[in-house]
């Protein structure tokens, strides 16, 4: 059995051994690009579990671990780990956790001790936490991330990403139900499939796929007439988990629009931006403001692949590029507003408002801090400069009833077709007819 | 075209209307449901089967109830909201807006423009269930409490953020002799505050007004708070004759779109729904059978303790001991060796005097005729929330802070307790006993005060008195589980687990298990029973209530003792305490005395300081005289002496900061408010700006009327309070004509070297952009709210060099030196402070008295934040200094969570000093709302805990009274008192 070794702060280390040994347990946030995600680092030799559990003893263990006023998604993210180490048939010696530690003046960045706290409280102090960070805190000798392991991982992203985007617009009007999931679960397994393999992780390749999942995603039968849509943004866990948001597109769509759902790529982005952006506004090493901007521009380009694809498609409307969502949030909020998603959230509800999509869900953890500002704090100029725009802030909490929620979410449907009523005449973006998808990188 | 039904199902009620086709009202009712929403509504229209029979109708179910009704019976559901804009603009067409509250809903309606329609987020509770609370609390009906209003002299100052801040708010008034007219008027004031500000978010309230909702229909009271502060007339404030049915009304007419069906099928379709219940969410239940709950009732009747002996029989001494609690008084009267003569426990209807008064004129009859006193008291003590008012009105001996009276009566029925919980009415306290000292103090905050009244008020909504609805809940065999946060919340998860169709049986269990969880993880923080002790006291009136018992027992899966007398536990120990007097001769108020004891009380507003305290002055007979609300004793007519008191210090030297300094003010005036970061780098941003040749204008300082000036324009109800408070700010700086507005967005702080990183918190550093986008005034001026780093000395230089010479067309070279000086002007300030906490921690040891380290953030020092706290603390004989006078005599040190905020770090350094200080304490301060004191708080515990100290917080909000927070410096003193004696 693995040794227990710490560092000099008294930290529980992930060791080579327990690497060999040692399941590690992941919180799952995003389905489609946690499930990659979890594929690649099988590829790296560890072994690993995501966990989809989601029941009320989540809740409830979150709670017994997790000081209360904590926000939301840290009780959840610590009572699902602790509730499948507890009762998930693990040997808890044989156990460590994966946690994503994002840094930043949020409260967020706590997660990990919150996590570490939990289980002193639990008597299970002796089981690793193995910090999945890109700012080089807590390095564990078991666990890194290599760079050729990001450059993968920036690629499940993006194919996340391009796959969620295209199943959003099919899923509500597919004839047969369930087609679109089915289609998601065959190109998650021929990602990974590739990615075993060696394959889809260039950019040459990754144009291919994208081009290849339009096209398969396209073919799915359809019908109906263009459903309200609704834009979902928010603090990342609850706007993407739908353990944090009770199945908010579930509902969404049971209420017969369509959501829409910004993707992942441009919150890593725009993590990676506040590194340049901190430098530009108070100073600090050039080379840091390179080498964040080398990375920068890298992802961008593989987001412009993707939105050229979705455009050529001839079938799906294409998210804006991240420097279009930086520049529609000028006049809002400044480039160091960084904690938590910062001005990014405020960007996608602008550019969901200027895409069409005028009726917006803005979830939050109760109390979230930064959302005071970025999500609610700023409803009012949008209302004032887009009176059309119809934003609802959701909390999610233990105690927030579903009840409650969707009846405000009930109100402003309401107000979407009242709205779309009152509307005066203006272009309205009529969803192109369904033609033949022309491959945009068909001669690459 | 057929008749249209509308079906409004809310928390509460259940309306139905019937329109005919010229959309006039044929028919409406209102009833109170008590959470049998269907049943209800199928009663009214099996009721009206005269009017509809063999008719097909068009029918649409509305209501936050209604959803499920509508779902489970496959009738059309319409959202509230939209159908009462619906039946506005049918009836009322040239309204410009609606405001409309409900059982548990508040509405806002804007028309004109774009139609904005809001409903209160999920933390607003309150508004017609907040209302039958405060009533239940005050002893009233509601109508009652609306004539009451009528006839109000004066407005406290309520919270009005949610019920559970009223509450709280209300309670010590009352326990301390204030109008109930008043309270009243005062409650109807919060719902107003609570309304406009947490619905109108920017958007001016104006024009025509339309009131809507049973509430606003019912209660003239309510009425006339909204139209005096909206300012409204006759015709701009409107309150329709059907304004309690307009939902319903709106869904009648929805109903115009959708196909008619036959009354009949209506019928049908909601009488067949009835089995579709789903309760999604339940728990184990408590007790399995009968036989189960025989057993239980024996082993906790059985665990002894007094005898209550027949006080005729008895000859002899007696000592008294009185709980005057937020909702109950108690009293008993003891003989020496701790037997019961006489026990009292009633609900105090809000006038604890005259209870106690009828009582003690019980207490002498039964004590013998007044020539043969067969019985003497020889002593009286009090404690409770009312205990200053009681203890002055009765001339009692001794008054004692709760705590130490529960301890006392714990150890009388298992010496070797350790650990001690009592739920009461409005309270939750626990606490830990080792060696014989209470050591680690826990209470419930503001927020999570679903005690025992709370659990009565759900019984009475639902038609039950509190006895037979806790025993409802005994045998269910699937509890709801309803969540363990506050009040409001715990509303909202009872009306899901409606929709969802649980029973009312269901519902008392997990109410009941809902209070033990509250308790258990939120307030004492415990992960396992372990974390509690090992001999458990339980007491306070809500253990009479055998579900939360077993409930208790259960979730910490370990067995407690019940005292018999548990809700009588505080005025036991009091009378325990009074009896350990060993007085000659008590001074209680004698039978004659009694006789013509009188009392009045009046509201009044001290004028001797900006504090302006509420008072309640309350007159007895022969003069007597008692003052409460105070913080200082300046209205008692005494000056008062201050012990020194850093906070005090630093907030003038703060304010002293504005003027043309050492420049000659020629560039113009620079408005900063006075909030936030500013308590901390204003001797920075002074400096730098007079030395460029600005004038600084402060904001006014802060106070109730600044926050409600801004209050209209606050976008988020949860934020903290410093923050809410900006926005008065700079609308007052837009008012005073300043040339400019200057407050900086500030990520990062100072990097002081303590931590790992130096961040502000979110709030703090990006307020100012939050300002702009939502305070419209600040339009009329130039707002300037940059990104400067100021822990970054060299860089700042350059950037503020740039910056200021875009703006002001300021040459570099001058803003450098200006920034130098600036940096130089803090240092010094930093220094200064230091060396006065110094100078203060010198002089408290040499006169011997203890010293108080108040860590918080630099905010925490404006006395609109801290209430005067730290009047309080001197005045209890404690020396004050701040967090960050001692924090720098530390070092930094690895953290169990990650210490990335600068002031932060400065409060776990200040902890790490206090532990090896044997004459200092901490006591850390946190506003309601802050998310990052959930994470400092537990270390902070930690910290102190670890190194032999106590822990206390002080949590704090816009709530103005001091009661809890009395409550836990005496504790707190009493703690370090019994920890002195060996």
């Amino acid at each position: 059995m693995a040794k227990l070794v710490y560092d000099n702060t008294g930290r529980l280390l992930f060791t080579r051994e327990m690497k060999e040994e040692y399941t590690l347990l992941m919180p799952q946030m995003l389905p489609v690009h946690f499930g990659m995600m979890k594929k690649l680092l099988e590829c790296e030799g560890y072994k690993v579990d995501m966990l989809t559990t989601n029941h009320r003893g989540i809740v409830d263990e979150g709670l017994k671990y997790v000081h209360n006023d904590t926000c939301y998604p840290a009780l959840l993210v610590i009572g699902q780990l602790i509730d499948a180490v507890k009762h998930g048939g693990y040997d808890p010696h044989k156990v460590g956790l994966l946690i994503t530690q994002t840094g930043g003046g949020c409260r967020a960045s706590n997660y990990i001790h919150l996590l570490r706290k939990a289980l002193e409280k639990a008597d299970m102090a002796y089981i690793p936490v193995v910090s999945v960070n890109l700012s080089g805190l807590e390095k564990n000798p078991g666990f890194s991330l290599t760079l050729p392991f990001v450059r993968k991982a920036v690629y499940a992203m993006m194919y996340g990403d391009i796959i969620v985007n295209v199943a959003n617009q099919v899923r509500p009007y597919e004839v047969e139900p369930g087609s679109a999931d089915a289609m998601i679960d065959t190109w998650s397994q021929r990602l990974v499939d590739g990615f075993q393999a060696g394959k889809g992780m260039s950019r040459r390749q990754m144009r291919a796929n994208f081009d290849e999942i339009c096209s398969d995603f396209a073919a799915i039968p359809v019908a109906g007439d263009p459903k309200i849509r609704v834009g979902v943004v928010g603090e990342i866990y609850v706007k993407f988990a739908p353990l944090g948001n009770n199945n908010l597109e579930k509902f969404l769509l049971s209420e017969g629009v369509e959501p829409v759902v910004p993707g992942l790529t441009d919150f890593i982005i725009f993590k990676i931006y506040n590194r340049v952006a901190d430098v530009e506004l108070y100073g600090g090493k050039w080379i840091k403001k390179a080498g964040c901007t080398l990375f920068m521009r890298y992802i961008e380009a593989c987001q412009r692949d993707m939105i050229a694809a979705l455009e050529q498609s001839g079938r799906f409307r294409a998210p804006g590029t991240f420097q279009d969502l930086h520049n529609l949030v000028r006049g809002y909020l400044g480039d160091g507003n960084k904690m938590g998603e910062g001005w990014l959230l405020t960007a996608e509800m602008l550019e969901l408002i200027h895409s069409g999509t005028n009726n917006i869900v803005c979830t939050q953890p109760f109390g979230c801090l930064p959302n005071h500002i970025v999500g609610k704090g700023m409803i009012r100029k949008l209302k004032d400069e887009y009176p059309y725009s119809n934003v609802v802030a959701i909390d999610y909490d233990p105690g927030a009833t579903r009840i409650n929620q969707e009846n405000r979410i009930k109100l402003m449907l309401a107000n979407a077709k009242g709205l779309a009523r009152q509307e005066p005449v203006r272009p309205r973006e009529e969803p192109q007819a369904v033609r033949e998808p022309q491959l945009a990188h068909a001669n690459i | 075209m057929s008749l249209r039904v509308g079906i409004d199902i809310g928390s509460t009620t259940v309306k139905v209307v019937v329109l005919s086709e010229q959309d006039k009202l044929l028919f409406r009712s209102y009833e109170r449901h008590f959470s049998k929403t269907r049943e209800r509504a199928l009663e009214t229209l099996n009721s009206i089967r005269d009017l509809l029979a063999g008719q097909e109708i068009k029918v649409t179910i509305t209501g936050s109830a209604g959803l499920g009704v509508a779902d489970a019976a496959g009738i059309d559901f319409v959202q509230e909201v939209y159908a009462t804009a619906a039946a506005v603009n049918t009836y009322i067409p040239d309204t410009d807006a609606v405001i409309e509250l409900g059982g548990e809903d508040a509405k806002i309606i804007f028309f004109g423009g774009a139609l904005e329609e809001r409903m209160n987020g999920s933390c607003a509770g309150g508004t017609g269930a907040f209302i039958d609370q405060m009533a239940t609390l005050m002893n009233v009906t509601v109508s009652e409490l609306d004539e009451l209003s009528l006839k109000h002299e004066k407005i406290y100052p309520i919270a009005s953020r949610c019920g559970v801040f009223a509450k709280s708010d209300i309670q010590p008034i009352l326990n301390q002799g204030g109008r109930k007219e008043d309270i009243a008027a005062s409650i109807f004031q919060a719902v107003v505050d609570q309304t406009v500000a947490g619905l109108t978010q920017g958007r001016e309230l104006k024009g025509k007004i339309v009131f809507l909702g049973g509430p606003l229909h019912f209660l003239m009271g309510l009425r006339q708070r909204f139209v005096e502060t909206l300012k409204l007339d006759g015709d701009h404030a409107v309150f329709p004759a059907d304004g309690d049915c307009f939902a319903a009304m709106g869904a009648a007419l929805c109903a115009t779109d959708y196909a008619p069906v036959p009354f009949e099928t209506v019928l049908k379709k909601l009488e067949d729904s009835a089995n579709t219940a789903t309760v999604v969410d339940t728990m184990p239940p408590l007790f399995t059978g009968r036989e189960e709950y025989e057993a239980f009732l024996e082993r906790h009747n059985s665990a002894g303790g007094p005898d209550l002996l027949p006080i005729n029989g008895y000859n002899g001494d007696a000592y008294l001991g009185i709980d005057a609690g937020s909702t109950t008084t108690k009293i008993v009267l003891i003989t020496a060796g701790g037997d019961l003569l006489y026990q009292y426990y009633h609900s105090n209807q809000g006038n604890p005097v005259a209870i106690v008064l009828e009582q003690l004129k019980e207490i002498y009859k039964l004590c013998g005729l007044p020539y043969d006193n067969h019985i003497v008291i020889k002593g009286a003590a009090v404690t409770g929330y009312g205990e200053d008012l009681i203890k002055n009105a009765f001339s009692c001996d001794l008054g004692l802070v709760e705590t130490m009276a529960h301890y006392k009566a714990a150890a009388f029925f298992d010496p070797q307790v350790d650990f001690i919980i009592d739920i009461g009415g409005q309270d939750m306290k626990c606490f830990k006993i080792r060696n014989g000292a209470v050591d680690s103090i826990m209470l419930n905050e503001a927020c999570s005060s679903g005690c025992g009244s709370f659990i009565e008020t759900f019984a009475k909504a639902l038609g039950y008195e509190i006895e037979d609805f806790a025993k409802l809940g005994l045998f269910t065999q699937k509890p709801v589980n309803l969540g363990s946060r506050c009040t409001v919340f715990m509303n909202s998860s009872v009306k899901q687990a409606q929709k969802d169709g649980a029973s009312v049986e269901d519902i008392s269990a997990g109410l009941s298990i809902s209070i033990v969880k509250n308790a258990i993880y939120k307030v004492i923080r415990a992960a396992s029973a372990d974390d509690l002790g090992r001999h458990i006291v339980v007491q306070g009136g809500t253990f009479y209530n055998d579900a939360v018992l077993r409930a208790f027992e259960q979730e910490i899966g370990r067995e407690v003792t019940r005292p018999d007398i548990a809700g009588s536990m505080g005025a036991f120990g009091a009378a325990l305490a009074a009896r350990d007097l060993h007085l000659e001769k008590s001074a209680l108020l004698s039978r004659e005395a009694l006789e013509h004891f009188t009392h009045t009380a009046k509201p009044a507003t001290c004028g001797l300081c900006t504090n302006h305290c509420s008072l309640t002055v309350n007159s007895f007979d022969g003069g007597r005289r008692f003052v409460s609300g105070n913080r200082c004793s300046r209205p008692l007519g005494e000056e008062p002496s201050r012990l020194p008191d850093l906070m005090r210090y630093k907030y003038a030297k703060l304010r002293a900061l504005h003027g043309t300094g050492s420049g000659d003010g020629s560039r113009g005036k620079i408005g900063i408010p006075f909030g936030l970061n500013m308590y901390e780098n204003l001797p920075f941003w002074f400096e730098l700006f007079t030395r460029l040749n600005f004038e600084v204008v402060l904001s006014p300082e802060s106070s109730r009327k600044l926050y409600l000036k801004g209050q209209r324009t606050i976008p988020s109800d949860t934020v903290c309070y410093p923050a809410k408070l900006l926005h008065g700010h700079v609308e007052a700086l837009v008012e005073a004509g300043v040339d400019a507005i200057f407050y900086p967005c500030m990520p990062y702080n100072f990097d002081e070297g303590a931590g790992d990183n130096n961040y502000n918190c979110p709030v703090v550093a990006y307020y100012p952009e939050l300002l702009a986008a939502n305070v419209p005034e600040l339009k009329q001026t130039r707002y300037l709210y940059p990104y400067f780093g100021l822990h970054r000395p060299r860089d700042m230089e350059r950037k503020a060099g740039e910056w200021f010479f875009n703006e002001f067309h300021i040459p570099k070279r001058e803003t450098a030196a200006a920034v130098k000086a600036a940096y130089t002007a803090y240092d010094a300030y930093k220094n200064d402070l230091r060396s006065t906490g110094r100078a203060y921690i010198d002089r408290a040891r040499a006169e011997g008295r203890p010293i108080l380290v108040v860590a918080g953030r630099p905010y925490h020092m404006d006395p609109e934040i801290n209430h005067g706290i730290n009047d309080l603390i001197t005045s209890y004989g404690f020396v004050l200094v701040t967090e960050d006078a001692v924090a720098w005599l530390e070092d930094k040190a690895p953290r169990h969570v990650l210490n990335q905020w600068t002031y932060h770090a400065r409060m776990y350094n200040a902890a790490r000093y206090v532990c090896a200080q044997p004459d200092m304490e901490v006591i850390q301060l946190v506003s309601f709302g802050c998310g990052i004191d959930a994470i400092t708080g537990d270390e902070m515990r930690s910290i102190l805990e670890t190194g032999g100290k106590l822990y206390t917080q002080l949590k704090i909000d816009d709530i103005n009274n001091l009661g809890a927070v009395k409550i836990r410096i005496r504790s707190l003193m009493a703690a370090i008192e019994a920890r002195k004696i060996p």
